[in-house]
């Protein structure tokens, strides 16, 4: 394996780690704040085609973002009203939400474009185009540098950039602001930001809003960013995995980075060497794909540290009379 | 009282007028319905070929659920339709139950191996188109190594795998074939983010031309290759016309032969396997105005003169699925 292979490898690492990391971040939000959230995958979806039809229609891929937050949103509020307002199950209200959307996106597709339950190519300006930053090419005779920079760092589209300093951000209003605070305590302690006259109903929906946002990012960049149109369930099970990562990352922004980069390698790799040959021993591709969720179950059993969720995520609250 | 022995009379006179109407043949398409450039939309071209010509009416459903396929399968049968054709390898369980409730009526299917007296399956010699295809990439090659895409590990995919590998060391002796395969579940047919990954491994590996036989992964297969400036090629249907130029060609399965075949055929339609294959025009490779500049005179000299041998029976491509593996890696 020489240099140059491993600069691929984690340059496609980073492009496959970007929508598990937005997600990831989404589904942080959400449960510190005490709602539990696997629509993950649904909101994304539904975000993905919106995305795109809205880009191929109107032929700009900015209002096609707009377009997916948007879809994306619209199912968050649905799950707020189901698990928050009328303190319904969470877990059935997502389950209902990936439903809706696997169901929802191939039926408009169908009678919008005619194609199989797929949106027409994106061409142009209808698409997220890798952004080179300056000086790569200037750089790209440096040893080593040169590459790293050129290759790894530089040519990605706005929204990975967007997703990396989405972490620090996330860091910063979680636990260093006010907003970040009361957010956290709703998810720990919601009798408690109550009885000081916080509204646990108002942060919770903001919460679940935000949620939305960042679903709406992750969508829109699978199917304008790394794709050029929408597919039938193209998420494939993404927004799983990045609930995986955020059990595995102990519902902490930075350790959701390292664990969707993680996530992100090993699916690269396995993409990479479909049996992975570790001298001698032969490691077949399925071993690679299962990983995630055998890391996460492992995690969960407790052999690596505890993962402690949010103590009352999963329960709506009701106020005392 | 009136009002219901008129609806009783309206009812009757439709029972009537079907069975005038019988040994009209029916077409039923598969979930993803009759325009989807692909496989239902070719099936839908032979029947409207058939319909054209002979000025005589068919009956077609396209289902909306899975549930369906029995209801529709019988409602047809009950009806007197004749030939009932189907475009799927998902109809095999339910024309299991139906076939033996009709046996006056004879079935197509198409992709699929149903045992019974009166159904017709019909199946494609993928491996031959694979194997010119093949050929086509490794002549256009200019690095020499090419790569193929394909969906979910089964089967009848790696005999699209064997066939192309076999047609690309035909061309060129010394070609490299990177193969992958998406994944081990149906997720691997839908995956687009994961067909471009593996085609862009598979560039930085060196290949210039990618083939897939991925379905909807395949999508991101034939994008990426546009995007990174190599040639891909298309599958089942003629894809050339998804990135101009940027598609070498694509392996066509002729469904719309296939179903103009079973309609011509009438009532009297023989039963047992089809094989559809490169002597019957049942497999071809693409080409049109959007690849025409990209497959020079020699290159379609050369695979034409492959496909007529293998038409004649000189040349024999291996089939992965005879005995499942592959003389050639």
């Amino acid at each position: 394996m020489d240099f140059l292979t491993i600069i691929q490898i984690l340059d496609s690492t980073i492009r496959l780690a970007t929508p598990l990391l937005l997600a990831c971040l989404a589904g942080l939000y959400s449960e510190r704040a005490g709602v539990f959230d696997i629509g993950l995958e649904g909101k994304m979806l539904a975000a993905a085609f919106l995305s795109a039809a809205v880009a191929y229609v109107s032929g700009s891929v900015w209002l096609g973002l707009l377009a997916g937050i948007g879809a994306s949103v619209v199912l968050a509020m649905v799950h707020g009203l189901a698990s928050i307002t009328f303190r319904g199950n969470q877990l059935i209200s997502g389950v209902a939400i990936n439903f809706l959307a696997a169901g929802l996106t191939v039926l408009v597709a169908q009678s919008w474009f005619q194609q199989g339950g797929r949106t027409p190519s994106l061409m142009g300006g209808a698409r997220f185009e890798p952004i080179t930053l300056p000086f790569a090419d200037a750089l790209s005779g440096v040893p080593f540098l040169g590459p790293i920079y050129g290759d790894l760092i530089s040519g990605h589209s706005v929204l990975v950039y967007l997703a990396f300093a989405l972490v620090p951000t996330t860091w910063w209003v979680l636990f260093r602001t006010r907003f970040g605070l009361r957010l956290r305590a709703v998810g720990e302690n919601p009798a408690a930001v109550d009885t000081a006259g916080v509204s646990v109903t108002r942060l919770r929906y903001a919460a679940v809003l935000i949620c939305g946002v960042l679903c709406g990012i992750a969508g829109a960049y699978l199917a304008t960013g790394l794709q050029a149109g929408f597919v039938k369930d193209m998420t494939a099970g993404r927004g799983f995995i990045a609930l995986a990562a955020l059990i595995f990352a102990k519902w902490r922004p930075w350790n959701s980075l390292w664990a969707c980069l993680l996530f992100g390698l090993l699916q690269a790799v396995a993409l990479r060497y479909q049996n992975l040959d570790l001298g001698g021993v032969v490691i077949p591709v399925q071993v690679m794909d299962v990983l995630p969720y055998i890391l996460t179950v492992i995690f969960l059993a407790g052999f690596v540290g505890k993962a402690i969720p949010p103590r009352a995520g999963g329960e709506p609250y009701v106020k005392e009379r | 009282m009136t009002v219901m022995q008129k609806f009783f009379g309206a009812a009757a006179a439709l029972a009537l007028t079907a069975g005038a109407a019988a040994a009209e043949p029916a077409l039923i398409y598969d979930l993803g319905g009759k325009f989807d450039k692909s496989f239902n939309e070719a099936a839908h071209t032979g029947a409207e070929k058939w319909a054209s010509e002979t000025g005589q009416k068919y009956r077609e459903i396209e289902l909306q659920s899975e549930a369906q396929r029995e209801q529709a399968l019988r409602r047809f049968a009950e009806a007197g339709a004749n030939p009932i054709v189907m475009a799927g390898f998902a109809f095999g369980s339910a024309l299991e139950e139906v076939a033996g409730d009709y046996p006056d009526t004879k079935f197509a299917i198409i992709d699929m191996v149903t045992d019974k007296p009166n159904v017709r399956s019909v199946v494609f010699n993928e491996h031959e188109g694979s194997y010119l295809v093949g050929m086509l990439a490794a002549m256009k090659s200019a690095s020499g190594t090419v790569g193929f895409v394909g969906g979910m590990d089964i089967p009848l995919i790696r005999k699209f795998a064997c066939g192309y590998v076999q047609g690309a060391k035909a061309a060129n002796p010394d070609a490299k074939v990177i193969q992958n395969m998406t994944g081990t579940t149906p997720a691997a047919w839908g995956d687009p983010v994961k067909g471009a990954e593996l085609t862009k491994a598979q560039i930085a590996q060196g290949a210039d031309v990618v083939y897939h036989a991925a379905g909807g992964t395949g999508v991101g297969v034939l994008q990426a290759a546009a995007d990174e400036g190599i040639l891909g090629i298309g599958v089942d249907s003629n894809q050339n016309y998804m990135h101009p130029g940027k598609v070498l060609t694509s392996m066509l399965k002729r469904v719309d032969n296939a179903v103009y075949d079973a309609f011509t055929a009438g009532p009297d339609m023989e039963t047992g396997i089809q094989v559809m294959g490169i002597a019957n025009g049942g497999i071809g490779y693409a080409m049109d105005d959007n690849n025409s500049a990209l497959v020079t005179p020699e290159m379609k000299a050369a695979v034409d003169a492959a496909a007529a041998k293998i038409a004649s029976g000189e040349l024999v491509v291996h089939d992965y699925m005879s005995d499942n593996t592959c003389p050639v890696e």
